[in-house]
């Protein structure tokens, strides 16, 4: 039933008898949380997005190079998120060798883009050019910074769904753990090169 | 034995209740006692900003009378009031206490679905009013920027608290956005995913409907203010210039330079108008069922209700820059504000309409939650029309910032929502907590409350025409206010010590009656499943061993045929019985 016709429904008309009453077949919670969580996320991001084109607008506006690492940054996150989907693959085939072994790779490659993004924070002090007046580098070290700052928070879901992946538990507990973290990985790899294409802009 | 979380239904063969005093009354996962803490936290810290707007009116009607209040802390008390009014007492109790206890029980759940981060929500939130209350105690005080924070002021050295309070407020804030967002993804996912069988959506009472969509508006909208809030800490704390610019602080050239203030007020009025819908929403919600059942006539246009509250929720996004007419933007964005706002009013008119109409011909009984309901519809008419007057830029010009806004948005969203929350505490305190209230010291509260409130509002809005500024600490002569206006300000003053001081028979009222004579499982004769539970008041679980399953719609009062003038929405429909007839039920 399409939403527009479950919110045309004239409730007063439809009182139903004992055996008149359907069972809903429901996904898990989990997964309704976290559509819901992106979407609040979407909306800080965007807000982020929109302070950073408004602010470009005005006449003061002084670029900086953005640190070429990024690009090697980038490629990181990108396979993070490929093997990320092979784990899930894995775990919807019940392959538990290829959740443990694509799983810990997926994390491993996402710290490796923490260190990169830390490494490109380091790359920008040392190029003389980060003044935090300068609104062009202030946003860099904000957009780049509240990103991270999110993908640790997925890390250590991670880390939850990876230590029971190694203890030899059974594929169908960790299912939902690891497609929930596949599903995140690819909204914070989406809000990344929206992020980085924003600054490559500038 | 261990305590075990009742998420949903599959657990029914673990329910096990929570033993020591600890796991149930203080690290409770039990949405029931989370909203009574809730409650009483949100109600604890409101008391201390009523407290505070005391002092402003002493300064107001006696200036230069009181050694203790200074012109810094007229500011600072000013603040304090309106953030601590608008997110830490509305917000917190509506989603927080209301959505946390009538959720689960209206919707047939166990519990929420999320327990444990239902009770994380809670002390999060507790920790984010120690940070904010802990901003009295240190150097310089609360900030004093008013409650919007607008910079430069709030940054800029001769505010007080431009250090230490503005800090506090910040982080507090932002501790209170994710506490804020453990409690909404659980309210959101509880309404979507855990109602019992039968429980359409369409079947859901209007106070879910509000608290779900005020919780989907704040999912969406705290975010602006979690953004500008890290902007500006970043501003005080490393010297960004996001929000400050150059300006001379106290005679001396800051060390910031380019920011853009009206990018702040953009993203905090983004967030800012969404917010009055969460205060709002809720109580449209809560004042709907509570008149349809002191009424015992079904709620008028109960789809009309649905579709404005979703409505208004969506329009509440494109609204806010009529906070900002006077901030020098393009008149044409002004224009289209105007437009927008003044569409937002034809839904709200709707449910105004609905409410007298479902008065209309009802068999309504007068007691003390009906009285603050139809209380509410005088106050949030009165502030409603006076939002048209604002939302016209022409008209909200010379308006700008005079006692006229302040005596609006008081009855808007200060008077009306209080009202709701005392009818709603009223309602269900008997469900919450299996006894009953004295019934004339409520009414006594009502009508001093009531004609207090207008006592006090009404008149601000003759000394806004006048052109009386707000936020001015002492007035002194002036070409333009005349003698009267310092009259009418002493009048105002006494009018709120009065209000406020009438709050002590609400205070005394709930707590004596906590050893008051106990009261029926369903004393009002309501058709929705929280007064339906096996246990009065519920116990942990809500609904023993079977959950309930529903049949009908939550306004089944006074059915042609029907036995009684109300059948509860788990009641199955039988042919032949209450003259039921599935095309025309009512006839």
């Amino acid at each position: 039933m399409s939403i527009f016709s479950t919110l045309a429904e004239k409730s007063w008309l439809t009182p139903s008898a004992v055996d008149d009453v359907q069972e809903r077949g429901m996904g898990p919670a989990a997964k309704t949380a976290l559509s819901m969580f992106m979407a609040t996320l979407t909306s800080m991001f965007l807000l982020f997005a929109v302070g950073y084109r408004m602010r470009m607008a005005q006449p003061d506006w002084q670029p900086i190079d953005d640190p070429s690492l990024l690009w090697f940054n980038t490629a990181l996150l990108v396979f993070a998120g490929l093997l990320m989907q092979a784990a899930k693959n894995a775990a919807t085939g019940s392959h538990i060798k290829g959740v443990r072994n694509y799983l810990s790779m997926a994390g491993v490659l996402t710290l490796a883009f923490l260190v990169g993004q830390s490494a490109a924070w380091g790359e920008l002090r040392d190029s003389g050019l980060y003044d935090p007046r300068n609104p062009a580098a202030a946003f860099f070290i904000l957009l780049t910074g509240v990103h991270a700052l999110h993908l640790v928070g997925g890390l250590l879901v991670w880390a939850r769904a990876t230590w029971r992946a190694w203890q030899g538990i059974e594929v169908k507990r960790i299912r939902l753990s690891v497609e929930l973290c596949t599903v995140y990985w690819h909204f914070l790899l989406l809000v990344w090169l929206v992020f980085f294409t924003l600054l490559l802009l500038t | 034995m261990a305590y075990v979380a009742i998420a949903d239904r599959d657990h029914e063969q673990e329910i096990h209740d929570p033993q020591t005093f600890i796991t149930k009354y203080v690290w409770s996962q039990d949405h029931k006692v989370i909203a009574v803490q809730y409650s009483l936290t949100a109600i604890f810290v409101g008391v201390i900003a009523l407290i505070l707007s005391g002092m402003m009116r002493l300064q107001l009607a006696f200036p230069d009378s009181f050694s203790f209040i200074a012109p810094q802390d007229y500011y600072q008390f000013v603040t304090m009031h309106g953030m601590i009014m608008v997110i830490y007492l509305l917000t917190a109790l509506f989603l927080g206490g209301f959505g946390n206890y009538l959720i689960p029980l209206m919707c047939g759940s166990r519990d929420m679905v999320f327990p444990y981060m239902n009770m994380l929500s809670y002390w999060v939130y507790l920790l984010s009013v120690i940070i904010l209350l802990a901003s009295f105690f240190v150097p310089g005080g609360p900030t004093g920027a008013g409650w919007t924070l607008y910079p430069p002021q709030s940054l800029s050295l001769g505010t007080p608290g431009s250090s230490w309070g503005i800090l506090l407020m910040l982080i507090s804030l932002v501790v209170f956005i994710v506490a804020f967002t453990m409690g909404g993804l659980n309210y959101v996912t509880t309404v979507l995913q855990a109602r019992c069988k039968g429980m359409t959506l369409m079947r859901m009472p209007l106070s879910v409907w509000g608290i779900f969509t005020a919780t989907v508006l704040g999912l969406l909208a705290f975010p602006a203010l979690l953004v500008s809030g890290i902007m500006m800490t970043l501003d005080s704390l490393i010297g960004t210039s996001f929000f400050m610019p150059a300006a001379l602080e106290a005679g001396v050239l800051n060390e910031h330079e380019g920011g853009s203030p009206i990018l702040f007020q953009h993203l905090f009025w983004f967030f800012g108008h969404p917010e009055v819908y969460i205060v709002a929403l809720p109580a449209f919600g809560l004042v709907s069922d509570i008149l349809a059942c002191h009424a015992r006539k079904n709620i008028f246009g109960y789809r009309q209700m649905v579709w404005a509250i979703v409505a208004i929720g969506a329009l509440s996004f494109i609204v806010w820059a009529h906070h900002m007419y006077v901030s020098g933007m393009d008149p044409y964005f002004g224009f289209f504000f105007a437009t927008t706002t003044l569409i937002i009013a034809v839904p709200t008119a709707i449910k105004v309409y609905n409410w007298v109409l479902t008065l209309y011909q009802g068999d309504i009984h007068l007691r003390v939650p009906m009285l603050f309901c139809i209380g509410f519809i005088f106050t949030f008419i009165h502030g409603g029309l006076t939002g048209l007057f604002l939302g016209n830029v022409v008209v909200d010009l010379p308006l700008s910032d005079t006692y006229f806004v302040v005596g609006h948005f008081h009855m808007v969203m200060g008077v009306s929502p209080v009202l709701v929350v005392f009818a709603s505490i009223y309602h269900w305190y008997p469900k919450i907590t299996g006894r009953m209230f004295n019934d004339t010291l409520g009414k006594w509260h009502f009508w001093c409350t009531f004609i207090g409130a207008y006592s006090i509002y009404l008149p601000m809005h003759y000394l806004g025409i006048l052109g009386v500024p707000r936020r001015y600490f002492s007035y002194g002569p002036t070409e333009f206010i005349p003698e009267s206006a310092q009259a009418m300000n002493v009048g105002i003053t006494y009018a709120a010590l009065f209000v406020a001081a009438a709050q002590l028979l609400f205070f005394v009222n709930i707590f004596m009656s906590l050893r008051g004579k106990k009261s029926e499982p369903n004393p009002w004769g309501a058709t929705t499943l929280e007064w339906l539970t096996p246990d009065h008041p519920p116990k942990h679980g809500n609904w023993g061993p079977e959950l309930p399953v529903v049949y009908r719609w939550a306004y089944d009062y006074s059915v042609p045929g029907a036995a009684e003038d109300f059948i509860p929405q788990n009641q199955p429909a039988v042919a032949g019985a209450e003259g039921f007839d599935p095309e025309h039920p009512h006839d």
